[in-house]
C-alpha cells in the first residue's frame, strides 16, 4: 500500500479523495488537504533537497513558510515551471509534478556533495581570501565555476502564460493571521459592523488550532469553535476572508501588500482566473496576529533528513494524519515539544525518549508524557546524530555519560520566536525579554500585535488578547465593539524555552540550513572582527537564504552574543526586510505587461496611415508615421520623394502629436512672458511666435509656437515628447512662484488633431476647404492664427511652417480629425502632392537649419549655443532661466555652438552621435554630430553639429570620426535652403 | 595577516582557528592628522589612499554604525565607465583601472567581475544617444561596442526582443564593465587601510563640526571630541546633515532608492543589462540572486525604505524585459538614501571652510566610483587642491554654470 505512513484515522485530510502526484518521476498518492510535504512524508519520503553550499542531503524541517530545506520545482507545463517553492506550502492537487533541485545526477547521489568533503577548506568567507592569483583568473576561471555551482532552482525557459491582477481595498480593520488570536480579533471587529479583511497564508484558517487535538474553547472542542467562528465571519456582510494570502510588506500609513495565490492549488484551474492577485490594502487599523516560529536546536549533525521541528511534527500527525517516522526521539528545550511526543505516541509512533535539555522537566506536559509511558530524561544534550540520507540514530549526553538511541525521527523543540516582521517593517522597535526573546516595545500608531507574535502564548491568553485588541481597533475606527471571552479547558500550560546559545560542541552544527552556515562559521566571523550582527550576516550569509532566516536568525544572534560576550539585546536583530515570503514578479507587475506596459498613444489619423502602409516610429509614447513608401520603394527612396514633393508641390503631414497647452486667464500673457525667453506680452491676437523655453539653469528645454487667440487666450505647442514636462514646469511656476497670476493651464494635446499642409501649393490646397478666412499672404501672413471653419468643422488655422515652405496647420477636434484629413488629402492628391512622415519632416527642417529640441540639444545647450539668441526679448526684465544665463561658464569661450558641416566626400553620410575633432588624429573631441541626413535638395549630406566655438570656425576644416576613419568636413552655416526666407513668405 | 590559498589550506589543518580580526577595533585618539567621516566605500578608500599614496597614516575613519551600513552595502554593485561628458569620463575610467588591480592591491577578493554592461537601445533616439556615448568613449580609449539587435540577441537570447512596446533594437556594450561584491569592497578597503595604520572607529557618530576662524578644528562625536586639521566628509545620503553642522547648505537633496534581489536561481543573466526605456538595471550575483533596481521614489527622504508604487514600476520593467520572470520571486527589497546633486554628478572639492573637504553628490552611481573617489579625495585632502581627474567636480560649478549634466535633466535632483 502506498501512504504507508498514514495514521489509521483522523486529520483534516479527505481520505475519500486520493490524489496522484509525482516527485522526481516517482508516482505517489496523497489526499486532498495534503501539502506536498505531508504527502511525501505519508509515503515515507524524507530526503527532499540538497543544501546550497555543501549539497548536504536535507529533509523537511517545518510545516509552513519558514521551511529552509524542502525547496522543489513544480512543473505545470510550458512556461509554468516554478522553482524554489517550499514543499510545506505547496498544496497537493491531482497530477502535481514536483522535482528536487540543485543536484546532479540525482538527489540521492549528488556530485556537488564533494564540497562537503572539502568543507575544512571552505570556512565562511573563504572566497574573500583566495582566488586572488593570477590576477585575471577570477573572471575567467574561478567565478564561472562558482556561478555554475551556485543557484537553486531553474528559471522557466519561456514567457509566463499566466495572468496576474491587482486590486486595491480599504478597510477599518485588517487582521493578518487567522490563528486563535487573529480569529478572536476578527470576530470582535466583524461583530461591530466594521469593514474587516482577514488574511492568512495557509490554505485553511485556524493556524495552530488546526493541529489542536484536545483543547476545548467555550465548552466545545477547538475544531468546533473554529467552525463556528468561520461561519460567523463568513456571514458578516462587511468582512472579507482571504485564505492563501500572505501579508508580505508593510508600507507607510498602514498600506499593507497582500499576495493571494488563486490557482496554484487547483488541478485544472479555470483559465479565466488569475494565478495570483496583489492586494494593496489601506487599513485604518492593522492587527498583526502572525504567530511565532519554532527554533531548531543547534547541535552537531542537526541537519539530517528526519530531523524536524517538534511543532511541525505535531502538525503532520494531527492535521495531516501522517506518521513522520517509526521511532522518534524528541529533544525538548521547553514544554511545547512534549505535545509532539504525545501526538506521536497517540498515533502509534514509538517515542524512544524525550531528551529534555533542561535540568528538570516538571510541568503538566512532561507529566502527561510520563503518564503515557514515554521515557523522559532531563539534563540531556544532543551530542550528535548518524545516518546519511536519513537520521538513523541520535547520541545523547547526560551527566553520567552518552547514550546512542536508534531513531528515524528526531523532533527539535527549541522554543518559539515571535514573528516581528511586519511590526518591524512598520518601524516598531522590539525589546528583548529574557524568557521569550524579542517582543514588540514601541507602539506603532494604527498597528497592534496580538497573540504569539507579541509573546502571548497560552491558548486562553491568545484568545483574550485577540478579542480585546479586535474590539479596541474597531472602536478606534469608530464602531461600538466589545470583545467576547471564552473559557478554555484542556490546554495544558506550556513553559516557553528562552532562546539560548548552544554549547561549543565538536562537529558541524547548522544554524542556517539552506545556506549551510554553522555555529563555527559564526564564531569564526566574530574572531575576524565581524562583530555587528549585520556584518556577521553578510560575512557568513546567515539569514540570507530564501527563508530569510526565519528559523536561524535568533539562534545566530545567540551564538554571536555569546562569542562577543555581549548581551543579546546589545547585539540586536538584523533589519526585517520585505517581503515576508518571496513574491512573484508577475503579481507585482500585474496587467502592465506587453502592450499595456506603457500604453501606446496614436493619433486620429493613425489607422489611415497604417492602411497606406506607413512605417511607424516611437516618439515618446506616440507612434508616428515615419514615411509612406509606395510599392517598390525602400525608405530612402520614399523619403527622398516625400521631401521633393513638399519642396516642389505640397505635402500633408500628421502633426497631431505635438504637445498643446491652452493658457487662459487675465494674466495669461504675463505668465507666458515670464515663462518663455521671447517677448510675448505684445503679441497681437491672431499672431503666433516661435518661442523658446529654458529651464531654471538656463539651458534650452523646449520650443514651440505660441499663438494668441484673444487677449486672454493662448494656444501653445510643445515638442511631442516634451508635453508633460512643459506642462509640469508651467504648473510648478504657476502654483509655487507666481500664485498671484490668474492663469489656467489645460493640456489639450489629445483634443486637437493637427493636419499640416506644407509646400508651394499649400494655400491652393486648403483654400476651398476653409471658410471665412482670407488666406492671402497679406491677410494671413506667415505666423498667424485664425479660428474658423474647415470642412465645416470648427478649427484653428495656423500659418506656420517647419519645412521652410508655405505652411498651414489645421487644428480640428480629434473626433473630426480623420474626416477633415481625408478631404485635405483629396485636395493634396489632386495637386500631385504627397503625404509625408517624420523622416522627411526631419530632413526638410534640417535643410532649413531648424533645430529639434532633444536632438540638437541634450539639456546642456544654451539658446546662444543654438544661435537662437535673437529670440530673447531684449527688454524683458525676467524669464525662466534668465538669471542663469549670466553665469560665467554659460557665456565662456569654448562652448559648443550649432553649425553645419559640409563633408568633403559628398557621397558620405555621417551618423548622428559621431565625434568631431580638430585634427584627424586627435583624441579629444571638440564636438559631435547632432543630425545628419541625405538631401536631394542640397545635393549632399545635411549635417548639423555642435562644435566648440563653431561660429568662429566658419570655413575651417574639422574631422568627423567615422567608423572607418576620420573624414574632413568644412564648418558652414546650418541654414542651407532659402536663407532669406523668400519661400516661406511666398 | 596576508590572505592566500596556502594560508587557507594551512588553516584548514587546524580548524580555521588562526585567523585574526580583519581590522582592529581601536578607541579613537584625541587627535589625528586627518579624519574621514563616513565608513562607506568612499570614506574607507579615502583613508586607504591617504596612507598609501600620501603617507598620511595618522588617520581615522569615523562611522556612526557599522562600516558599509549605508549605500556601500545597499547598492546594485554595477561598475562601468561609460560616461559621456569630459568632466566625468576620465574620472570613471580611472576608477575602472583601479578596480582592475584592486584585489591584488588590497589582498582581498572583492569579486570584481568584468562581465560586461549592456545598455539596451529601444528607439532611434536611444540609438543616437548610445552612438554618441560609444563614440565619445572610444575616442578617449575606453572600450565600447555598438551592437545591433542580432548582436544583442546572441548575448542575451532570453530577453523579449519583440516586446509590443519596446522592441530591442541594439545595445551599447562595455565589456570591461560589470559588478563587484559591495561588502567585500568595504571590508577590503577597511582591512587594507587598517594594515597601513588607519583607525577604523565604528559606532562613532559625528554630531558637530568645530570650526574656528574659518578653519576646521575637529569633530564632536558620540565618543567625544576628536581633533584634526583636516576633515573629509564622505557621508553620501547624510551629506546635507553633516554640512549643516558646519553651517553650509549643499546643492544636494536626499532621496530614497530601492533595490531588490530575487531568490537564487541557476545562472540566467551573465552580464549587466540596463533597460533605459523602463529605467531598469539587472545582473545576477554569484550566488544566483537577480539583483536589480529602477528609479528613485521621487520625494525627499531620509527613511531607508520606499513605497509599493515604485516596486510595481520596477517589476513592470522587469517583466517587459524578461517575460519568463513571472514566476520568479523577489526575496528582499531595501532602500538607500541617495545624495542627489543638482546636475547628477558628484562634488569632490574643498569647502569654503579651511581644512574641511566635501565628497558627495553620488546619486545612484557612486559605487563604481569608489576607488577613484577615494583616490581623488585623498589627493585633494593631502594637497589641498583638486587632481585634474576631479577638477571639474567643483562645488562652485552651480554658481559658475560649468555643470556636468550627463542626462541633461536640469536642476532637478529627482530627475537624474
Ligand atoms: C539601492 C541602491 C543601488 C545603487 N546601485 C548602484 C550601482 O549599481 N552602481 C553604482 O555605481 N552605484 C550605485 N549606488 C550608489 C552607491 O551605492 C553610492 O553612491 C555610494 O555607495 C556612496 O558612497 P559611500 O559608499 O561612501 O556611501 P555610504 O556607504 O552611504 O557611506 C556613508 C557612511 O556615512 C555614515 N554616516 C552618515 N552620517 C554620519 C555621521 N554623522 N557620523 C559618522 N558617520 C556617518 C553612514 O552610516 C554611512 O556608512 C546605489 C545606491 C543604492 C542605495
Amino acid at each position: 500500500m502506498s501512504q504507508r505512513f498514514r495514521t489509521a484515522a483522523g486529520g483534516r485530510i479527505d481520505r475519500a479523495r486520493p490524489l496522484g502526484f509525482s516527485f522526481d518521476g516517482r508516482g505517489m498518492e496523497g489526499f486532498a488537504g495534503d501539502t506536498l510535504a505531508s504527502a511525501l512524508l505519508a509515503n515515507g519520503v524524507h530526503l527532499v533537497g540538497r543544501s546550497f553550499k555543501y549539497h548536504r542531503p536535507r529533509g523537511i524541517l517545518a510545516a509552513g513558510s519558514e521551511e529552509p530545506n524542502a525547496l522543489v520545482e513544480i512543473d505545470r507545463g510550458a512556461g509554468r515551471r516554478t522553482p524554489n517553492l517550499r514543499a510545506t506550502q505547496v498544496e497537493l492537487h491531482d497530477g502535481l509534478v514536483a522535482r528536487s533541485q540543485n543536484r546532479w545526477p540525482s538527489l540521492a547521489f549528488d556530485a556537488g556533495a564533494v564540497s562537503d568533503r572539502l568543507a575544512p577548506l571552505l570556512p565562511t568567507g573563504f572566497y574573500y581570501k583566495t582566488f586572488l592569483w593570477p590576477p585575471r583568473a577570477w573572471a575567467r576561471l574561478y567565478e564561472p565555476l562558482i556561478r555554475r555551482a551556485a543557484g537553486l532552482g531553474r528559471a522557466p525557459d519561456t514567457a509566463d502564460p499566466d495572468r496576474y491582477v491587482q486590486c486595491y481595498a480599504h478597510c477599518d480593520v485588517l487582521v493578518i493571521g487567522a490563528g486563535p488570536a487573529g480569529l478572536a480579533a476578527a470576530r470582535a471587529a466583524a461583530g461591530s459592523g466594521a469593514r474587516v479583511i482577514v488574511c492568512d497564508e495557509g490554505a485553511e484558517f485556524g493556524g495552530s488550532l488546526l493541529a489542536e487535538e484536545r483543547a476545548r474553547i467555550g465548552g466545545v472542542p477547538a475544531a468546533e469553535w473554529l467552525r463556528d467562528t468561520l461561519a460567523r465571519l463568513e456571514a458578516a456582510p462587511e468582512t472579507v476572508l482571504l485564505a492563501r494570502t500572505t501579508a508580505f510588506g508593510y508600507y507607510a500609513q498602514n498600506m499593507v501588500g497582500l499576495i493571494e495565490r488563486v490557482t496554484d492549488h487547483l488541478a485544472a484551474p479555470d483559465p479565466a482566473l488569475p494565478r495570483e492577485r496583489l492586494w494593496q490594502v489601506r487599513a485604518r487599523e492593522v492587527i498583526v496576529a502572525a504567530g511565532s516560529i519554532e527554533r531548531p536546536l543547534v547541535f552537531p549533525g542537526n541537519d539530517r533528513p528526519g530531523i524536524m521541528l517538534a511543532g511541525a511534527v505535531q502538525s503532520y500527525v494531527v492535521r495531516y494524519g501522517v506518521r513522520p517516522g517509526r521511532r522518534a526521539v524528541v529533544a525538548a528545550e521547553g514544554d511545547s515539544a512534549y505535545r509532539a511526543a504525545l501526538a506521536l505516541h497517540a498515533a502509534g509512533v514509538e517515542v524512544a525518549m524525550v531528551a529534555d535539555l533542561r535540568d528538570a522537566a516538571e510541568g503538566a506536559l512532561p507529566q502527561m508524557a510520563r503518564d503515557a509511558g514515554i521515557p523522559v530524561r532531563s539534563g540531556a544534550t544532543i551530542v550528535g546524530t548518524a545516518g546519511r540520507l536519513r537520521v538513523r540514530s541520535v547520541t545523547i549526553g547526560f551527566s553520567g555519560g552518552r547514550e546512542r538511541v536508534a531513531a528515524d525521527l528526531l523532533c527539535m523543540g527549541g522554543g518559539w520566536t515571535p514573528s516581528l516582521h511586519l511590526y518591524s517593517q512598520a518601524r516598531g522597535r522590539p525589546r528583548h525579554d529574557p524568557t521569550i526573546g524579542f517582543v514588540p516595545r514601541t507602539p506603532v500608531p494604527g498597528l497592534t500585535c496580538v497573540g504569539a507574535c507579541r509573546g502571548v502564548f497560552g491558548l486562553a491568553e491568545m484568545l483574550a488578547d485577540g478579542a480585546q485588541a479586535g474590539a479596541a481597533a474597531a472602536m478606534r475606527a469608530g464602531f461600538a465593539a466589545s470583545g467576547e471571552s471564552w473559557a478554555v479547558e484542556d490546554a495544558p500550560s506550556c513553559e516557553c524555552a528562552p532562546p539560548r546559545a548552544p554549547g561549543p560542541g565538536s562537529g558541524r552544527a547548522f544554524v542556517d540550513f539552506q545556506n549551510d552556515v554553522t555555529a563555527k562559521d559564526l564564531r569564526l566571523a566574530t574572531r575576524e572582527g565581524f562583530r555587528s550582527i549585520e556584518h556577521v550576516k553578510r560575512y557568513t550569509t546567515t539569514g540570507m537564504a530564501t527563508d530569510q532566516g526565519k528559523t536561524s536568525n535568533v539562534n545566530a544572534l545567540g551564538i554571536v552574543a555569546q562569542a562577543v560576550a555581549a548581551p543579546v539585546e546589545a547585539v540586536g536583530l538584523t533589519t526585517f526586510r520585505p517581503p515576508y515570503t518571496p513574491v512573484s514578479f508577475g503579481a507585482l507587475a500585474g496587467v502592465a505587461r506587453g502592450a499595456l506596459f506603457d500604453p501606446v498613444r496614436t493619433t486620429a489619423i493613425h489607422g489611415w496611415a497604417a492602411a497606406q502602409g506607413a512605417l511607424f516610429e516611437d516618439v515618446g509614447a506616440w507612434k508616428r508615421a515615419r514615411c509612406f513608401p509606395r510599392a517598390g520603394e525602400d525608405m530612402h527612396v520614399a523619403v527622398a520623394r516625400e521631401c521633393r514633393t513638399v519642396r516642389e508641390t505640397v505635402g500633408l503631414f500628421d502633426a497631431s502629436t505635438l504637445g498643446k497647452i491652452e493658457v487662459v486667464g487675465r494674466d495669461a500673457a504675463v505668465f507666458l512672458e515670464r515663462m518663455y525667453v521671447n517677448a510675448l506680452a505684445n503679441l497681437a491676437p491672431g499672431r503666433c511666435r516661435y518661442a523658446v523655453l529654458l529651464g531654471e539653469s538656463g539651458f534650452v528645454r523646449d520650443d514651440g509656437i505660441v499663438g494668441r487667440l484673444s487677449a486672454d487666450r493662448f494656444h501653445v505647442t510643445t515638442g511631442t515628447g516634451n508635453a508633460a514636462l512643459v506642462l509640469g514646469l508651467m504648473e510648478d511656476y504657476s502654483q509655487t512662484e507666481w500664485p498671484e497670476l490668474q492663469v489656467w493651464l489645460t493640456s489639450v494635446t489629445e483634443q486637437w488633431a493637427v493636419i499640416a499642409v506644407q509646400g508651394p501649393r499649400a494655400r491652393e490646397a486648403i483654400a476651398p476647404l476653409v471658410e471665412d478666412v482670407d488666406l492671402s499672404r497679406q491677410a494671413l501672413p506667415h505666423m498667424s492664427v485664425r479660428s474658423c471653419q474647415v470642412c465645416g468643422v470648427a478649427a484653428r488655422l495656423f500659418a506656420v511652417s517647419f519645412t521652410g515652405e508655405i505652411g498651414f496647420e489645421i487644428n480640428v477636434g480629434a473626433d473630426h480629425g480623420l474626416a477633415v484629413w481625408e478631404q485635405v488629402w483629396e485636395r493634396v492628391q489632386g495637386l500631385g502632392g504627397a503625404v509625408y512622415g517624420t523622416e522627411a519632416m526631419h530632413v526638410l527642417r534640417a535643410e532649413k537649419g531648424y533645430v529639434i529640441v532633444g536632438q540638437e540639444t541634450d539639456g546642456t545647450v544654451t539658446i546662444d549655443d543654438l544661435g537662437l539668441g535673437w529670440a530673447i526679448g531684449r527688454k524683458k526684465q525676467d524669464f525662466v532661466g534668465k538669471r542663469s544665463l549670466s553665469r560665467p561658464d554659460l557665456a565662456a569661450a569654448g562652448r559648443r555652438q550649432l553649425v553645419g558641416l559640409a563633408l568633403d566626400d559628398a557621397s558620405r553620410l555621417p551618423e548622428e552621435g559621431m565625434q568631431v575633432t580638430a585634427a584627424a588624429q586627435d583624441r579629444t573631441a571638440i564636438g559631435h554630430v547632432t543630425s545628419a541626413y541625405g538631401s536631394g535638395t542640397v545635393g549632399r549630406a545635411v549635417v548639423m553639429a555642435l562644435v566648440a566655438d563653431g561660429r568662429a570656425r566658419m570655413g575651417e576644416i574639422v574631422f568627423v570620426q567615422m567608423t572607418a576613419g576620420a573624414m574632413a568636413a568644412r564648418v558652414c552655416d546650418p541654414v542651407l535652403v532659402d536663407p532669406e526666407g523668400a519661400r516661406l513668405h511666398g | 595577516m596576508t590572505y592566500s590559498f596556502l594560508r587557507l589550506a594551512a588553516e584548514a589543518l587546524r580548524g580555521q582557528t588562526g585567523w585574526t580580526p580583519a581590522w582592529r577595533d581601536p578607541e579613537p585618539k584625541a587627535e589625528y592628522d586627518a579624519l574621514v567621516v563616513g565608513g562607506g566605500g568612499h570614506g574607507l578608500a579615502t583613508a586607504y589612499y591617504l596612507a598609501r599614496e600620501h603617507g598620511i597614516t595618522n588617520v581615522a575613519v569615523l562611522e556612526k554604525g557599522w562600516i558599509g551600513s549605508g549605500n556601500a552595502g545597499r547598492n546594485t554593485t554595477i561598475i562601468r565607465s561609460n560616461y559621456l561628458l569630459p568632466g566625468n569620463e576620465a574620472f570613471y575610467e580611472h576608477s575602472m583601472k583601479l578596480w582592475e588591480g584592486l584585489e591584488q592591491d588590497l589582498n582581498y577578493n572583492a569579486m570584481v567581475s568584468q562581465r560586461g554592461v549592456l545598455n539596451l537601445v529601444n528607439s532611434d533616439a536611444a540609438r543616437d544617444a548610445a552612438a554618441r556615448r560609444g563614440n565619445a568613449m572610444r575616442l578617449h580609449g575606453v572600450d565600447a561596442e555598438l551592437l545591433d539587435a542580432d548582436g544583442v540577441r546572441a548575448m542575451v537570447p532570453y530577453l523579449d526582443f519583440d516586446n509590443a512596446r519596446f522592441p530591442i533594437k541594439g545595445g551599447l556594450l562595455q565589456r570591461r564593465g560589470g559588478t563587484a561584491r559591495h561588502d567585500a569592497v568595504v571590508w577590503g578597503f577597511a582591512r587594507a587601510a587598517d594594515r597601513r595604520g588607519v583607525d577604523i572607529v565604528q559606532n562613532c557618530e559625528v554630531t558637530g563640526i568645530r570650526v574656528s576662524n574659518g578653519r576646521v578644528m575637529g569633530v564632536e562625536t558620540t565618543r567625544g571630541f576628536i581633533g584634526a586639521g583636516k576633515v573629509g566628509l564622505a557621508v553620501a545620503g547624510n551629506s546635507s546633515r553633516l554640512a549643516g553642522m558646519a553651517g553650509m547648505r549643499l546643492p544636494i537633496e536626499s532621496h530614497v532608492l530601492q533595490a531588490f534581489v530575487s531568490e537564487a536561481i541557476k545562472p540566467l543573466i551573465d552580464c549587466v543589462i540596463t533597460f533605459g526605456a523602463g529605467h531598469f538595471y539587472i545582473s545576477q550575483s554569484d550566488k544566483g540572486g537577480l539583483v536589480f533596481g529602477g528609479d528613485i521614489d521621487g520625494y525627499n527622504s531620509y527613511a531607508q525604505r520606499g513605497g509599493l508604487p515604485l516596486v510595481e514600476d520596477v517589476m513592470e520593467a522587469f517583466m517587459a524585459l524578461l517575460p519568463l520572470a513571472g514566476r520568479l520571486r523577489v526575496l528582499r527589497s531595501w532602500g538607500g538614501i541617495m545624495d542627489m546633486s543638482m546636475d547628477g554628478s558628484p562634488i569632490i572639492d574643498r569647502s569654503p571652510i579651511e581644512g574641511l573637504y566635501l565628497n558627495t553628490g553620488w546619486c545612484y552611481g557612486g559605487f563604481k566610483a569608489t576607488p577613484a573617489s577615494g583616490w581623488c579625495f585623498a589627493w585633494t585632502m593631502a594637497k589641498d587642491e583638486a587632481h585634474p581627474l576631479n577638477a571639474a567636480m567643483r562645488l562652485d560649478r552651480f554658481a559658475s554654470g560649468a555643470l556636468i549634466d550627463e542626462k541633461g535633466a536640469g536642476p532637478y535632483p529627482n530627475k537624474h
